[in-house]
């Protein structure tokens, strides 16, 4: 029982960063960012990269992951998305682009790094006993900067001039652009921010169950499950569907054998959009 | 009545109206299917399976086209494809069923499902319906594959359909069945429920409130697209002789949503672009295999930014430039 505590902690910090971003991309955006599963697995693949390939310290690689797929975040929403949604006849054909960024992005990795499983050594060694439950110092690492990096996200959101007006942008567009805010620039920087944090979580991951080029698609899956059940573009909604995937999943792992876990959470999530539609804290066709 | 149509400002009102254009469409897409394809591709079997195989997947992604008729993106076709394809399966493997009498069980088994799920599940919109359509792909998808357990929920030596025993007899079926199903979905585009499937795109408020039952036109929409996914999914596992709950996945959802999105939302022909357009693409590249999948990114990028409403709005795009 305390083992799936611990485990349901750590994948909710973990999934929480994937989650606020998916999220904060679409509050600001109104995109559905299908390519985050790959922002997500190229955060990954680089600091194995840097790490395990050139031999520098995990933090470098950290940084480096955010870093890189938040530049390649932005360069997308401002090469991409601000000219194909000036020019579109339908709001949905941004999520062709996004779905065909997502295939570039998956392609690249290939590409650069090849189809295989990667993982880089724990960063520290050794594992601390609570009651029953082993827990590896390299999960609580993971645990801690994952809930140190939602903390920072969130006071940057809620206490800054720029936090503030991605708010007011996710909240209405047109007002936002009339009090005289750079909508172009703070759409980007919004982008690249959720990218990095997808980046990050896919970087914090790589440690403990390792990354490949495919794995996208999957985690994009969870990202959406995630905000279906909290509500898109809500920032605690992000928060909720984490610990909710997050402990779904350690107790269905615990109790189920393999793939029963995500039927089943697949058809509870159907039964319960019946009931809620636009989730736990979403607003009605947000 | 006709008078009062183009006050609605749509895109394609005019064109869709043009029955000429319409027509030549049609005369355009059997010459490319029954000329063009049999006589560049002739004695290679090869490519006459990727064709196959192509005009199967535009004949699911024209469902899924159905669905984005009334605004609502749809993932789940993959969902219905293996819904379909096992329909099949089971009865032609366990039953010794022809496969002339599954496929018609297929689309019933495949709509049949697309109701019961839809009728509730249409109530979501916008990015939540994709997303939970998106689930249900890989529900469908887990279920068989825990269901069907001992071998991995795969289901082998499916007999090939009575009559279409050559690459080319099963290309020719499957063209066969593209056009008609062009055919119907073009004749349905222009019929009256065309016109309110295009009302419930701009504003299902405003459809409700002159009286129409949109729940009932929306649930007609996808079950029609559920139906032609299934439809798809039993030629699909009659051509391979085989299904694995990994034949449709999330990735095949998405893509038929692709080909729709490729060739243009406003157009019915739209779909069947999208999909030859990008398989085509796709085996050409193959001679430069390692670049192939890169490329292949670049190029859908490529069109989205030149031509972001579809392959097929060049059209309106050249006319507009003329005058």
């Amino acid at each position: 029982m305390e083992q799936v505590i611990i485990n349901g902690a750590i994948l909710s910090a973990n999934y929480a960063l994937i989650a606020l971003g998916l999220t904060l991309i679409f509050g600001i955006m109104n995109v559905l960012n299908f390519a985050h599963g790959q922002m997500f697995m190229i955060g990954g693949l680089v600091v194995y990269w840097v790490c395990a390939v050139y031999g520098m310290p995990y933090g470098v690689g950290l940084a480096a992951a955010a870093v890189s797929v938040g530049v390649i975040g932005m360069a997308m929403e401002k090469g991409l998305f601000q000219r194909v949604m000036g020019s579109a006849g339908r709001e949905e054909n941004s999520m062709l682009l996004a779905v065909g960024t997502a295939f570039l992005l998956e392609n690249a990795a290939l590409y650069l790094f090849g189809e295989k499983q990667r993982g880089i050594p724990p960063m520290v060694q050794g594992v601390y006993r609570i009651g029953n439950a082993f827990l590896p110092a390299n999960r609580l690492v993971v645990f801690v900067v994952s809930l140190l990096l939602i903390a920072a996200v969130l006071s940057f959101v809620y206490y800054t001039r720029t936090g503030r007006a991605m708010r007011a942008l996710a909240q209405d567009r047109t007002a936002t652009t009339l009090m005289g805010v750079e909508v172009g620039r703070i759409s980007m920087f919004g982008f690249g921010l959720g990218a990095a944090l997808a980046a990050t979580a896919g970087a914090l991951l790589i440690s403990v169950s390792g990354v490949n080029a495919g794995i996208g698609t999957a985690i994009s899956t969870k990202a959406f499950i995630m905000i279906m059940i909290g509500g898109a573009g809500v920032i605690g909604g992000a928060l909720l569907g984490a610990i909710v995937l997050g402990f779904a999943e350690a107790i269905g792992y615990a109790l189920f054998p393999g793939s029963v876990t995500y039927l089943i959470i697949f058809v509870a999530l159907i039964a319960f959009l019946l009931v809620r539609p636009q989730g736990i804290m979403g607003k009605p066709w947000g | 009545m006709a008078k009062s149509i183009p006050a609605v400002s749509l895109p394609g009102s005019g064109r869709l109206l043009d029955g000429t254009r319409g027509l030549l469409a049609i005369v355009l897409l059997a010459v490319f299917l029954y000329a063009v394809i049999p006589l560049v591709f002739s004695g290679r079997a090869y490519w006459f399976n990727v064709m196959t195989n192509a005009a199967l997947l535009s004949f699911a992604s024209l469902g899924v086209w159905i669905t984005f008729a009334i605004g609502r993106v749809n993932i789940g076709q993959g969902a219905f494809a293996l819904l379909g394809g096992y329909t099949s399966a089971i009865l032609s493997t366990t039953y010794g069923l022809s496969f002339w009498l599954c496929l018609p069980i297929s689309a019933l088994a495949a709509g049949l499902a697309g109701f019961l799920i839809g009728w509730p599940l249409l109530r979501l919109r916008g990015i939540y319906f994709a997303m939970v359509t998106l689930s249900l792909t890989e529900a469908v998808r887990l279920l068989f594959l825990n269901t069907l357990g001992a071998s991995g929920g795969g289901i082998l030596n499916i007999p090939r359909p009575a009559g279409l025993s050559t690459p080319l007899a099963f290309y020719l079926f499957a063209a066969t069945l593209l056009l008609a199903g062009y055919l119907a979905v073009w004749r349905l585009a222009n019929s009256r429920i065309g016109w309110v499937f295009r009302s419930m795109r701009e504003n299902e408020e405003l459809t409700m409130s002159i009286g129409i039952d949109i729940a009932r036109y929306r649930v007609l929409a996808f079950v029609l697209c559920s139906a032609m996914g299934g439809v798809a999914g039993a030629c699909f596992a009659a051509l391979q002789q085989n299904i694995y709950p990994a034949t449709y996945t999330v990735s095949d959802s998405i893509n038929f949503m692709l080909y729709c999105f490729l060739g243009g939302l406003d157009y019915a022909l739209g779909p069947i672009v999208g999909a030859f357009g990008l398989i085509m693409a796709f085996e050409l590249l193959r001679s430069i295999q390692e670049y192939q999948a890169l490329l292949y990114g670049v190029l859908m990028i490529v069109v989205m930014l030149f031509l972001p409403n579809g392959l097929l709005s060049i059209g309106a795009l050249l006319r507009r430039g003329a005058r």
